[in-house]
């Protein structure tokens, strides 16, 4: 008994066999193609390839696109290239192949300094993927003298070659490199993810900041050229040539004068200072101090530097202006008083009686002014312009949790609202859900209390606070904040203009009354020009008016019962000042937000430092120190 | 039809002969000298291609210890009982396709693992390699024969969402032989003619489409297909060195690690997936053709299982894995000779790498549980 009349079904089995048979002709046709096509290629075109094989002469080599440049507001250069030699080994050509790498390696030590850092990533890079007879980098930015050493030793050491190449240069390098970011060689992980084609050629990549954001626009478009070569590798003639796209040239919001300013400001300091034009939404300066210089980076930093960098106490890598998480303190007061009036919880002309605390319940915890014995009858023009704490206390219990960051997220807290700055952080806007999920905890009337007079959870960084202050300055208006002002003179006003995706932006603040801007307005400018506002001595003399909010942020919480005083708290306990505002108070030109760590009040830490900055920017009056654009290229690290 | 006849009984002649230990394992030993035989010529093009690495061979060695061992395990299973199973394995593979598409971490764009605490990284698109093909069977084996139009259009669906999953990975080499397994199945149902020359109309006219819901990366691909000197630096580079080690081996070769192109680092991937080119330039024509001469036979066996099969479910299946391993071989080869787009396919059981091995002999030990319980001559 054989298969075939065993089954029930012999329709179908059969009609099922002869599909095998179809499958076995179709195989047989296929394998015959298969095989054909390697006759054609093995048999009829042998010659061909044979004389293509043994003719590797015929190298194909990669060039690299020059990186698009960086300009400030002005047209200053504040991103450049400029060249640098660079010492490569061709492991294809060296006398005796790969192998002899060694050899080569002690040989080429003694007519220039290499050190082991140097062979170690010389290692590392040989055994990245990468393309036959192109050139593996050794060591960077040779002087004049090594240059001549090494090609009077040329003869002797085939396979070595000095490579010029573009390089990134920062002209003005340390007061920029936390607005910037900067670009370094490439590491493994990110050759990974890299089109391979692309940076077939390139050395760098953009690894922080604009340079990171826009890397895809600088890099540009990879070239290729072919050559006929010696057999020691020398170029004995281009065949045919595919120049590189250059990548695009980008110009910022930055304003370089101002960023130096800025930079001067904090000087010795730590903290940061953000400022944005609040009619366009773009980053006029945004500093962080302290600071380190971005040109080591790229030809690539000692390890001994870098762990001073990465050790040091002040945090200098640390980008304070996008990545601090402040508590805003009073400088949320404007928002929380528009939040009280516009939800219609408190009236307009609501005011308090004001002993110097607050309690919830009579009898309980005392949340305390910051002034002894109290601000006496206080409504809401007061409570800003001398910074009244029990008025926020007495409101936000009132309003308790959701209508306050209902408004303050419209502002742009606990969300990232800058487009092209990758590192930015969302730092904290504690809504209810929030204390659910990271405090496992309800929401209690004393959190209220905490998140009125911006302390508690609450946190926010400085290009939030100042984001802030823009939409305060505009009276609601919102613009997309971003560093970027136009692309290859192309204007962008948002990064969705140049194909990225726009973050998230709260629509404009509608307010219910149009005329409640003007109330917070007018207290804000009593801040700095009324006979009892906080601000009043960095607003005094001034030949235009400002507006502005100071605030003092507690990093220690202080004891019931205990009288505060600064000086005994260690410095690092000290208070950080904050300060937030726009000049000129009609038609704002500049909303900054400053925020100094640990050197105490904003009144005194913050607020001077802004005044100074408005000053730069509306007056031209450079602050203390003179501020020069070099123009690079010339200076050699 | 009479070639089957006349074999058949042979083989059991043969069987009856032998030390037993084939039928008590089950295994099938016509396919197992087969595989062997492209094993071992595989880890010899290995050594070269690798730039004479022991490591590689021994890695290798290891991994196709696994693959066999697999082979030997899933061998022991009896489809009939495990059959209910099959619908669930399919869900869970495709929990795990969408797993890898949140979750996945992934290489040069492209997200294919999935890295779970406690196991290896794995992929979870190998998995449905065997999941797809078993699954559509299933579905099919219980329905009428051919089938109506609505079990084709729910076994087309069966078989289009991992595809579709594995392609926004995006891994269009998988894809391909993923949705080639399924519709094999739905051939072997007995699908009407009527509809497969329908549907060969219809895909011609949605190439169109298909091009237009292609990632850039697989464009240019075909674009570089079509044209390699445009990109001579990227994929262009890959089918211009091949072309150029496959056409100076000729036809005797140049002899076993004396290939200049592979070993000048001029050839890519030397290893995976453009291995053969290492083989054609080292063993020329003649050993390109003596393994496509392994591979026939390993096809040919397949078929004939899958003739031998009575239960639908059974001969379905089989036909379907023997056609997806000869789409293997069409695609890696056609690839590497420049017939075919570059898609990332390895040669079956010679391309370095394991996971594939496991998976080819996971689906050939289907192939011989299905022969060792086909009904016995009483």
């Amino acid at each position: 008994m054989t298969w075939s009349n065993m089954n029930t079904q012999p329709k179908e089995i059969n009609q099922f066999r002869a599909r095998l048979w179809w499958s076995l002709f179709l195989i047989v046709l296929v394998f015959s193609g298969l095989i054909f096509r390697l006759v054609y290629l093995q048999v009829w075109q042998y010659q061909h390839y044979v004389t293509e094989s043994d003719d590797n002469r015929q190298q194909l080599q990669a060039i690299a696109p020059t990186r698009g440049l960086i300009y400030d507001t002005n047209g200053a250069l504040i991103a450049g290239n400029r060249a640098s030699h660079s010492l490569t080994l061709v492991p294809e050509q060296l006398e005796g192949g790969r192998r002899s790498i060694d050899k080569v390696l002690a040989e080429l030590s003694q007519v220039v300094t290499i050190d082991k850092d140097d062979i170690k990533r010389f290692k590392r890079r040989l055994n990245q993927p990468r393309r036959p007879y192109s050139p593996v980098a050794l060591r960077f930015q040779l002087n004049e003298i090594e240059i001549a050493q090494i090609t009077v030793n040329q003869h002797r050491l085939s396979g070595v070659k000095i490579v010029p190449e573009l390089v990134r240069y920062y002209p003005l390098d340390k007061g920029f490199v936390h607005a910037l970011g900067y670009v370094g060689r490439i590491n493994d992980r990110e050759l990974e993810k890299l089109d391979s084609t692309n940076y077939s050629a390139t050395h760098h990549v953009g690894k922080l900041g604009v340079e990171r954001f826009y890397e895809t626009e600088l890099h540009g478009t990879v070239g290729h050229q072919t050559v006929e070569t010696n057999a020691r590798g020398r170029v004995l003639e281009v065949l045919d040539r595919l120049e590189p796209i250059p990548g695009k040239d980008i110009t910022l919001f930055l304003d370089a004068q101002l960023q130096q300013t800025a930079a001067q400001l904090l000087e010795g300091k730590r903290g940061a200072i953000v400022a944005i034009d609040p009619r366009t939404g773009g980053v006029l300066a945004m500093a962080s101090a302290p600071s380190y210089g971005a040109n080591q980076f790229v030809t690539g930093i000692s390890y001994a530097n870098y762990q001073t960098l990465r050790t040091s106490d002040d945090l200098p890598l640390f980008n304070r202006a996008l990545r601090g998480r402040y508590p805003p303190a009073s400088t949320v007061k404007p928002v929380i008083a528009l939040a009280g009036i516009d939800s219609g919880i408190i009236s307009r002309k609501y005011s308090i009686w004001d002993p110097g605390y607050y309690q919830l319940t009579e009898g309980g915890r005392f949340y305390r002014d910051w002034k002894e014995g109290g601000h006496g009858r206080v409504d809401m023009h007061k409570s800003l312009v001398e910074s009244v704490d029990t008025f926020y206390y007495a409101i936000s219990h009132l309003m308790g949790n959701s209508p306050m960051t209902k408004y303050l997220a419209q502002f742009g807290f606990g969300q990232v609202t800058i487009a092209d700055q990758p590192e930015a952080t969302n730092a904290v806007l504690p809504t209810k859900t929030w204390k659910r999920i990271h405090r496992n905890a309800s929401w209690f009337a004393g959190d209220s209390l905490n998140l009125g007079i911006g302390q508690g959870f609450l946190s926010a960084t400085p290009t939030q606070l100042a984001t802030m202050a823009m939409v305060l300055a505009n009276k609601g208006q919102w613009h997309q904040i971003r560093m970027i002002k136009a692309i290859d003179g192309q204007p962008v006003t948002r990064v969705s203009d140049i194909g990225r995706k726009d973050p998230a932006q709260p629509n404009n603040v509608e307010l219910r009354r149009g005329s409640d801007w003007d109330k917070i307005h007018n207290a804000l400018i009593d801040v700095m020009h009324g006979t009892h506002g906080t601000g009043r001595s960095s607003g005094a003399d001034s030949s235009y008016k400002m507006a502005g909010k100071t605030g003092t942020a507690q990093v220690l919480g202080i004891k019931q019962d205990s009288t505060y005083d600064a000086e005994k708290i260690a410095e690092r306990f000290r208070d950080h000042g904050l300060y937030i505002g726009w000049a000129p108070a009609q038609d704002p030109v500049i909303a900054v937000a400053v925020v100094i760590e640990n050197l105490g009040g904003g009144s005194s830490s913050a607020a001077p430092l802004a005044r100074k900055l408005f000053d730069a920017h509306i007056l031209g009056i450079q602050a203390d120190a003179e501020v020069e654009v070099t123009d690079g290229a010339n200076d050699d690290g | 039809m009479a070639d089957f006849q006349r074999w058949a009984p042979e083989a059991r002649k043969h069987l009856k002969r032998g030390p037993g230990l084939w039928v008590k394992l089950k295994l099938d030993p016509f396919l197992l000298v087969f595989l062997l035989a492209i094993m071992s010529f595989g880890l010899l093009v290995l050594y070269s291609g690798s730039g004479s690495s022991e490591t590689a061979v021994q890695k290798q060695l290891i991994r196709y210890g696994l693959a066999l061992l697999a082979m030997v395990v899933v061998t022991q299973i009896n489809l009939r009982h495990v059959q209910r199973w099959i619908p669930l394995l399919y869900v869970a593979g495709l929990l795990l396709l969408v797993a890898v598409l949140l979750f996945g971490v992934g290489v040069k764009g492209a997200q294919r693992w999935l890295q779970i605490s406690g196991l290896p990284r794995f992929q979870p698109a190998e998995i449905m390699k065997l999941v797809v093909p078993l699954t559509v069977s299933w579905y099919l084996a219980s329905r009428s024969r051919p089938p109506k139009l609505i079990h084709i259009i729910v076994a087309m669906v069966i078989v289009s969402v991992p595809v579709l999953l594995i392609a926004k990975q995006p891994d269009l080499g998988t894809s391909v032989l993923i949705g080639a397994s399924g519709v094999f199945v739905i051939f072997f149902a007995g699908l009407l003619w009527r509809y497969i020359i329908a549907a060969m109309a219809l895909g011609a006219a949605g190439l169109p489409l298909l091009w237009m819901g292609m990632r850039e990366y697989q464009k240019q691909r075909v674009r570089t297909f079509l044209d390699p000197e445009s990109d001579p630096l990227g994929a262009g580079w890959n089918i211009i060195q091949s072309k150029i080690a496959i056409g100076s081996g000729g036809v005797n070769g140049k002899g076993w690690l004396q290939g200049t192109q592979s070993h000048l680092d001029f050839l890519p991937e030397t290893k995976t997936d453009f291995i053969v080119a290492v083989l054609a330039e080292e063993f020329g024509l003649i050993g390109v053709c003596l393994l496509l001469t392994f591979y026939f036979l390993v096809l040919l066996r397949g078929l004939m299982i899958a003739g031998y099969a009575t239960h639908p479910f059974d001969r379905m299946l089989a036909a379907s894995l023997t056609l997806t391993f000869f789409v293997y071989v069409v695609v890696n080869i056609g690839m590497v000779s420049g017939l075919l787009p570059v898609v990332g396919v390895p040669l079956p059981l010679v391309s370095y790498g394991g996971t594939s091995a496991v998976t080819l002999m996971v689906s050939l030990g289907l192939l011989m549980s299905i022969h060792a319980r086909r009904p016995q001559p009483t």
